[in-house]
């Protein structure tokens, strides 16, 4: 008997330090007996800030007024500060240096913020109303003297960081033009070792770590999860079986499928922007190749045919073809194919190791693992310019995920002889690193946009 | 078990190291450190360590042909079963090359397969840490493969053997470090 749990979803929130609490059901689904376990998980992830920001924009997020009995925690203004700190993008201020609290803009004199050589500044207030917590926020340009946003949101109190998050997307879009992703979710796996016994953890949480949920706990492997365009399931690969099974996971019901089961490699999936196909690796036919699962009826298209290692297929942002890893040159290296019949072409000639490639949304880069120096790091080209930019300085660099909106870049990498993740600016400015509380994290994949 | 095993190796490579040196030229060196020049490339990246490489072939006096027969009968049954001993071998970064040292020890495990048709066999193929976990698993299965293909070549059945790729998620030993990496790239013949 497989011993692996399953942990299904329910629309909780979580609070921290408290002992999970498993609730046990019993299901037979397929052969297999899963464990079907809700739990209340504790954040598993923190954040260190590794480098500051030169170039950052200075924001000032004047902590939010609170009426009624708001509930403990983390304030809403607080998580937003957060947020806008880690994009890499903005410098904030500490509220301990600021001048004057307004909560509203009748309240704001520029001159204070000028002084203090803030180019934007977020006022706000939060109110509870029975269950539910309503906030109303602002954004003015310092400079202009004008405001550019305001809103007001409101979410049940066991929301209150999804509610937080929401704010952040907002700020970040009325202040960059781009629509923010801090209300996305970031998913990874972990490995612990308890006396020499492993422990595989797929699990979910915000991007900044925290409501960290286990979905899947397993003593083999699981690895290279994906998101689909929904953001409701995931497809990864587990070896719980023994082998390398691609599996698709519904996260609000907890219900899986095994997709890819043929005899020998079954992984690196990623979903077309439809939802409606895997990329899938496969080597049934004798070698790693790279194929098409549609996913209702399970046909196979076959789209690569060499000898060499054809892997880590990723649908280019025009959706008709793809990025892919092969070694047909004698080392591995990024390939593009036009369209399903195309011609493969070669992207990267700057070393003999480029791997693992991930396009942004825009369709202009496409980010990768790259050796160099005897180092890994994330490196990106160009696709017009053909021009290389190395963006990593940390080393054994691997899963570059790039967020929907394409301004922040995850990977795994070592610190200290354990695997974490880390954020940097897709540019590949500012970072910070998200370390589990407890041995490696690894395999990050950063989720779409849910609206 | 496995403590076991390789104290029953130990004594078989010396036992080939004193027989095989008497028996067939006299000289005791030659031979001798031919086995133990196999053994010790297997050693230098990190496999199984046995110390059969020592100069155990020291007296061969007052032996009769009978005895001599018996002994290099049994010495050849040592030295296969020895050979067999070894059952992870390793590749170079980013190949699936079957290094020289190990071709006698995998053939050695294909005659075995080959004489046992009942005997399963899992390979299973790793690689170390660096690079991506993606093409790691291609790289883990080419090089079980490699394997695979050698034994059938050496006369096994296709139907004995099982292959299978951790990729890099199965490392031997942590480190990050190239003799741990070296120890990594890896495919292990598990019997079963």
């Amino acid at each position: 008997m497989k011993n692996f749990r399953l942990l299904k979803a329910k629309n909780r929130t979580c609070r921290k330090f408290r002992p999970n609490r498993f609730t046990t059901y019993r299901n037979g689904l397929a052969a297999l007996m899963l464990w079907l376990v809700s739990v209340q998980a504790q954040a598993e992830l923190m954040i260190t800030i590794s480098e500051g920001v030169e170039s950052a924009i200075p924001v000032a997020v004047v902590p939010f007024k609170e009426t009624g009995v708001v509930p403990g925690g983390d304030r809403l203004s607080d998580i937003l500060r957060d947020d806008l700190t880690l994009s890499g993008e903005f410098n904030t201020l500490a509220p301990a240096k600021m001048l004057s609290l307004p909560s509203r803009g009748d309240d704001v004199f520029y001159r204070d913020w000028r002084l203090l050589g803030q180019r934007y500044l977020v006022v706000g207030e939060v109110t509870q109303q029975g269950d539910r917590l309503n906030a109303r926020f602002e954004v003015f340009d310092v400079a202009s003297q004008q405001r550019i946003l305001g809103e007001t949101a409101g979410a049940p109190v066991a929301s209150a960081r999804s509610l937080a998050h929401y704010i952040s997307d907002k700020v970040y879009e009325a202040i960059t033009g781009v629509p923010g992703a801090f209300s996305t979710r970031l998913a990874y796996v972990t490995l612990q070792s308890n006396n020499g016994q492993l422990l595989y953890k797929l699990q979910v949480s915000d991007v900044d770590g925290k409501r960290a949920r286990v979905r899947l706990e397993s003593p083999e492997p699981i690895l290279s999860p994906a998101w689909s365009p929904d953001a409701r399931k995931l497809a990864y690969v587990s070896f719980e079986t023994g082998k390398p099974v691609v599996y698709i996971h519904e996260l609000a019901s907890g219900q899986r499928t095994a997709i890819a089961d043929f005899p020998g490699l079954n992984s690196a999936p990623a979903w077309s922007a439809d939802g409606r196909s895997l990329l899938l690796t496969l080597s049934k036919d004798g070698n790693a190749e790279i194929y098409k699962m549609d996913i209702a009826s399970r046909s196979l298209t076959r789209l690569t045919n060499h000898w060499s290692i054809d892997t880590e297929g990723s649908w280019s942002a025009d959706g008709r073809g793809f990025f892919f890893t092969s070694d047909r040159s004698g080392g591995p290296q990024i390939y593009h194919m036009e369209n399903e019949r195309a011609e493969p072409r070669r992207v990267t000639f700057g070393s003999r190791y480029n791997a693992r490639p991930r396009p942004s949304d825009d369709g202009r880069y496409v980010y990768y693992v790259h050796q160099r120096e005897g180092a890994f790091h994330i490196a990106r080209t160009h696709l017009e310019t053909g021009e290389e930019t190395v963006l990593t300085r940390t080393q054994l660099d691997e899963s570059p995920s790039v967020s929907p909106n394409g301004r922040m870049l995850i990977y795994a990498t070592k610190q200290g002889g354990r695997s974490v993740l880390t954020v940097i600016t897709s540019e590949g400015g500012s970072s910070y690193t998200l370390p589990a509380s407890e041995g490696d994290v690894r395999e990050p994949a950063w989720s779409p946009i849910v609206r | 078990m496995s403590l076991s095993m390789k104290t029953k190796a130990f004594a078989m490579a010396l036992s080939l190291g004193l027989v095989a040196g008497c028996s067939s030229t006299g000289d005791t060196g030659e031979t001798g450190d031919a086995y133990g020049s196999d053994v010790s490339a297997v050693d230098q990246q990190g496999g199984t360590v046995y110390g059969g490489a020592e100069d155990a072939g020291i007296s061969a006096g007052g032996l009769t042909d009978a005895e001599r027969d018996r002994a290099r009968a049994a010495a050849e049954q040592a030295a296969e079963e020895a050979k067999r001993a070894i059952t992870t071998f390793y590749f170079d970064f980013d190949t699936s090359e079957i290094k020289p040292a190990a071709r006698d020890v995998l053939i050695a495990h294909a005659a075995f397969l080959a004489a046992n048709p009942g005997q399963q066999v899992r390979l299973e193929g790793h690689a170390d840490e660096r690079g991506t976990k993606e093409y790691n698993l291609a790289l883990g299965e080419r090089r079980a493969n490699a394997v695979q293909r050698f034994l059938i070549v050496n006369g096994a059945n296709r139907g004995q053997i099982e292959t299978v790729s951790y990729g890099e998620e199965k490392p031997a030993v942590m480190g990050t470090d190239d003799s741990s990496w070296a120890q990594n790239r890896r495919v292990e013949l598990i019997f079963k």
